[in-house]
């Protein structure tokens, strides 16, 4: 196992639109992204898991070539700046995605 | 076809460049100067109040260079979703400060101003033929979302702005339009494809946000060529990379192969990103893929009543082990206190140190030494929100609890006053998708001459 924050140079969340928040995880090579990719360690029941979200809740979970990249887009809780939101552009909601370990081997170790 | 050099100075009207890079920005000889100036991401007040979400004095300080160079140069200039939110008062208070502008700079332009409001008459009467649909997850729309909405604006695609440019304008400010628009509408007029054409402006509306080191104030340069077009930031510490320009494709967006915007999609999934020199990245393959019947994004906001904050802080101890008790008995006690007047209130808190930015989310809810505490009171009127708050507050502040110690006071309140009036609070009503019989329909182009 590896930890993603060892793996990705951009863990980020933002909104995309009022409803939706979505997630990039840029990863540090493309020999790193492609070996996530084919192992598919990142997907949709996982980002479900650790964002405490029904599964239906992850309206996108893709892998992006061109930018080395996986995105996941959710319902957000709440519409953007309904009585009880916390964060308005949805700019610190990766905390999840720190403490992520992904499943890694050591002949293929990281080249960041 | 010659290539077309497009300069998008900055993120948003308002942000700020420095003015060297839009010198250097200028020396690519541009077509057009093309700026974005809205979003929905400031949240919901903007456009349910009629307010700009950025300073009037930036906003005027950027078009004071901005359109001093369009006119030397003699291009046009587009402003896209004035004012942010692109209401008629945000129109109306962008196009004030165009005036004064010229005034003070004795410049002389033609000028086109294209509103977006979509009057609520046709709205209702869409909804009810069935032509207004939830965009994602929003809900269904309702008569009352659309009679309560203090503003509904649409976002316009490149149609409306190319009939401005065949008027003659010098100037276009556009009320509330697709980011890309702006900066898709001449070359898409000249014949360049669309597809090319709003990729690049989806690239160029956040400026140089798609160079490393990224800036949302800082210049940058499209060039359309044939087949392809280019990126390169016009700051001299900055470089467009393959994975920068091909990362900004994820930013804020749902699906990075598809972006859905005003009558159709860009289709990225035949999109290549070639480094082609140090700073500057080729990029080709991007299609635009026309949808029937043509759709705009309709927007909304409405006013749930009236909002007060206060901010303190604790440190002690104890208080903070016990904050989720002290935090139900001020409700209760709230609840009990004001259970015989009129009008219904919500009292929310934010606890700063623990979960305060994630919530229930939040994957290590354990306080710190110290906590920062938001209160916040939303209530039917400006007068109950005040004493809600105010009570909450008081009580927070003297609340007792077993173990306690310092028994003067619970809270550190940086400010006197202690209660900060948000005035009006609002939520979004629409966020919708309206069908148009044509992508003109409501956005009807009108021209002034500017004079000095």
């Amino acid at each position: 196992m590896k930890p993603l924050v060892e793996l990705a140079q951009v863990i980020r969340t933002k909104n995309a639109g009022p409803y939706e928040l979505t997630l990039d995880i840029i990863f540090k090579s493309r020999r790193i992204y492609e070996q996530v990719k084919r192992e598919n360690s990142l997907n949709a029941p996982l980002i479900a898991r650790i964002y405490g979200v029904p599964e239906p809740d992850i309206l996108k979970a893709i892998y992006f070539d061109p930018a080395c990249a996986f995105k996941a887009t959710m319902k957000r809780p709440l519409p953007c700046g309904d009585p009880g939101e916390r964060d308005i552009y949805g700019a610190q909601q990766h905390a999840p995605l720190l403490d992520l370990l992904l499943p890694w081997e050591d002949e293929h170790e990281s080249d960041s | 076809m010659r290539p077309l050099v497009l300069l998008s100075p900055t993120a948003i009207l308002g942000y700020g460049f420095p003015a060297v890079s839009l010198d250097r920005g200028l020396s690519f000889n541009p077509d057009v100067i093309a700026v974005d100036a809205g979003s929905t991401d400031p949240g919901p007040y903007y456009l349910g109040a009629g307010q700009s979400f950025v300073p009037r004095r930036s906003v005027k300080r950027d078009l004071v260079f901005l359109l001093r160079a369009a006119r030397r140069l003699h291009i046009p200039v587009l402003i896209g979703s004035a004012g942010g939110s692109g209401a008629r008062p945000h129109l109306e208070w962008c196009r004030e400060i165009i005036l004064e502008v010229a005034r003070e700079e004795s410049l002389s332009f033609r000028m086109a101003v294209i509103p977006a409001d979509v009057p609520r008459s046709l709205l209702l009467e869409e909804l009810s033929n069935g032509r207004v649909e939830p965009l994602g997850p929003a809900p269904q729309l309702t008569a009352d979302a659309v009679s309560e909405s203090t503003y509904l604006v649409a976002q316009m695609g490149v149609e409306p702005l190319m009939e401005a440019l065949d008027g003659g304008a010098e100037v276009i400010l556009a009320g509330r339009c697709y980011d890309p628009a702006v900066f898709a509408a001449l070359p898409v007029r000249q014949g360049y494809p669309a597809g090319l054409a709003l990729h690049l402006g989806k690239i160029l509306e956040c400026a140089a946000i798609a160079a490393v080191p990224g800036s949302g104030s800082d210049c940058m340069i499209g060039i359309l060529e044939q087949g392809r077009f280019l990126v390169e930031p016009a700051g001299e510490g900055r470089r467009a990379t393959e994975a920068s320009v091909a990362a900004h494709t994820l930013y804020e967006k749902g699906d990075p192969y598809l972006l859905p915007g005003p009558g159709g999609s860009i289709d990225l999934q035949g999109a290549v990103f070639t480094q082609v020199t140090d700073r500057r990245v080729a990029v080709e393959g991007s299609r635009y893929c026309p949808a029937s019947p043509y759709t705009v994004k309709v927007e909304g906001a409405r006013q749930i009543g009236y909002r007060v904050v206060s901010l303190a802080g604790a440190r002690d101890p104890a208080f903070i082990e016990q904050l989720d008790t002290v935090l139900q008995g001020v409700e209760e006690r709230t609840r009990d206190n004001f259970s015989n007047e009129e009008g219904g209130y919500r009292l929310l808190f934010h606890v700063y140190g623990r979960d305060g930015v994630m919530g229930a989310q939040e994957p290590h809810p354990a306080a710190g030494h110290e906590v920062g505490i938001v209160m916040e009171a939303i209530a039917d009127s400006q007068e109950f929100a005040e004493a809600v708050l105010g009570f909450a507050r008081s009580t927070m502040l003297h609340f007792g609890f077993p173990g306690r110690l310092t028994t003067a006071g619970n809270l550190a309140f940086p400010y006197s006053p202690s209660d900060f009036k948000v005035g009006k609070a609002y939520v979004f009503s629409v966020h919708h998708l309206l069908t148009l019989s044509d992508p003109q329909q409501i956005f009807p182009v009108s021209f002034e001459e500017v004079r000095p």
